[in-house]
């Protein structure tokens, strides 16, 4: 399979690729690691007239720490993120799942804003964006604006991005002192979609949850701390409210159970692994 | 900076295990396609061109990467080693001889692919375990061996490499 024509432009900065995109709109796609455009391009899913690469820009590839944020470039691929030496410190929800996105391969081209700008419903780096509560910094060659994860997802591989904007950077919030995290995910085989994979993050207040791979978006949900029955009651009023749906490779019970099972796994993990439970 | 037209053929130059070399290429062309038809380095395998299989997978700038999911043009001044590099001489490397060996090849189509992931691998996990090599692998899709041999391979490399270091 080989993808149709299209026009390249290599943009090595965000004022070239808004530029193009002011012109151009959706007409214009921009091509980060490609690791889901270019399958997406190989299958004629999508036949944009001109790509705007950024993959070179060395401006748009920076991760840094902001101010209590994990900054990372638009073109700052999923292993420069991976590969940090305090990952676990610095954002432990991350940590956790990066083994369950695709394959090492994959990781050290694929972008961190890539996969949030493709927005699959099973994909992990949307589930931990939303479930940390996360930062879209969008820009277009009128304007900047940062949108929260839950307003930026808006349903199955669709996003709140307007046609002359591009992603400049994402930010997750540095795990603060305390708080536990888990995470557990289903799939056909490693590295596949997940079926169902589940984020939780738990302070001594609250349980937030989130799932990906049901609902045509990843679903949060905010909850007291609960255990036992209640967590299971929770859970299971949660799954519910998912509307999962009949696929062939899984049915809407199988998902729902999934919901239910690996939703208790990932939250008492979350539970567990909070330092100053009391 | 300037547009490719999608009509026009575009020089691409790179250095090929350490060879500069140099093609055309329209902007749709994949990586994979150029290395085999344009340079006639078909020892780069095509499979799945999605990303699945692994057996296109080469490494650029060392970066162990799926030459399908990327464009001839994104190559351009940039460094790729593929499967053909691997032997000095005419002499076969350290992998090559591992999987050798252990007969971890049948019909060899995937191991150009799995080679290139692990030469990049092995640089930066020196002391893996069975379970991380699996992962590893599980980029990569072999239909003949069941992995084992495989693994036990990647693993021999790797304590031979640390036992070299030591030596």
């Amino acid at each position: 399979m080989k993808p149709a024509t299209f026009d390249y432009q290599r943009a090595d900065s965000a004022e070239v690729a808004v530029a193009a995109l002011a012109e151009l709109g959706g007409d214009a796609r921009i091509l980060a690691g490609g690791q889901s455009l270019m399958a997406v391009l190989n299958m004629r899913l999508a036949q944009p007239k001109r790509l705007l690469d950024i993959s070179r820009s060395t401006a748009l590839a920076e991760v840094r720490i902001d101010a209590g944020w994990l900054h990372i470039g638009a073109a700052a691929t999923q292993a420069s993120v991976e590969w940090r030496p305090r990952l676990a410190q610095e954002l432990p929800l991350l940590a956790l799942a990066f083994p369950h996105i695709s394959h090492f391969q994959i990781r050290n081209r694929g972008t961190v804003a890539g996969s949030i700008a493709h927005a699959d419903p099973s994909a992990e780096l949307p589930l931990c964006l939303l479930a940390l509560e996360g930062e879209v910094l969008l820009r277009s060659s009128k304007r900047r604006r940062t949108l929260e994860a839950a307003a930026f997802f808006t349903g199955m591989l669709t996003t709140a991005r307007s046609d002359d904007e591009m992603i400049e950077a994402v930010r997750f919030p540095l795990a603060r002192p305390g708080t536990g995290h888990g995470f557990e995910e289903f799939s056909m085989r490693h590295g596949d979609f997940a079926v169902c994979a589940v984020a939780a993050v738990a302070d001594a207040k609250r349980l937030r949850i989130a799932v990906a791979g049901v609902a045509d978006q990843a679903v949060a949900r905010d909850f007291p701390v609960l255990g036992g029955s209640a967590l299971v009651d929770a859970l299971n009023e949660f799954a519910w409210s998912l509307e999962a749906r009949d696929e062939p490779q899984a049915s809407a019970a199988l998902r729902r159970r999934l919901v239910r099972e690996l939703g208790r796994r990932a939250a008492e993990k979350a539970l567990a692994t909070r330092s100053d439970r009391t | 900076m300037s547009v490719l037209s999608r009509e026009t053929l575009h020089v691409v130059t790179l250095q090929l295990n350490g060879q500069p070399r140099s093609g055309h290429a329209h902007p749709r062309l994949l990586l994979s396609d150029f290395l085999r038809h344009e340079l006639g380095a078909t020892g780069t395998h095509v499979g799945c061109e999605h990303g699945v299989c692994g057996a296109c997978t080469v490494r650029i700038d060392g970066v162990a990467q799926r030459a399908c999911m990327m464009l001839a043009v994104q190559a351009d001044g940039r460094e790729l080693q593929t499967v053909e590099g691997l032997a000095d001489a005419g002499v076969l490397g350290d992998l090559q001889a591992a999987f050798k060996r252990h007969h971890a090849l049948q019909c060899g189509f995937c191991t150009a692919g799995i080679l290139m992931s692990c030469a990049d691998w092995l640089g930066r996990v020196r002391d893996p375990s069975e379970v991380q090599v699996r992962e590893m692998l599980s980029g990569h899709l072999c239909r003949c061996t069941g992995y084992t041999p495989i693994v036990a391979a990647v693993l021999d490399v790797a304590r031979l490499r640390r036992e070299a270091a030591h030596a």
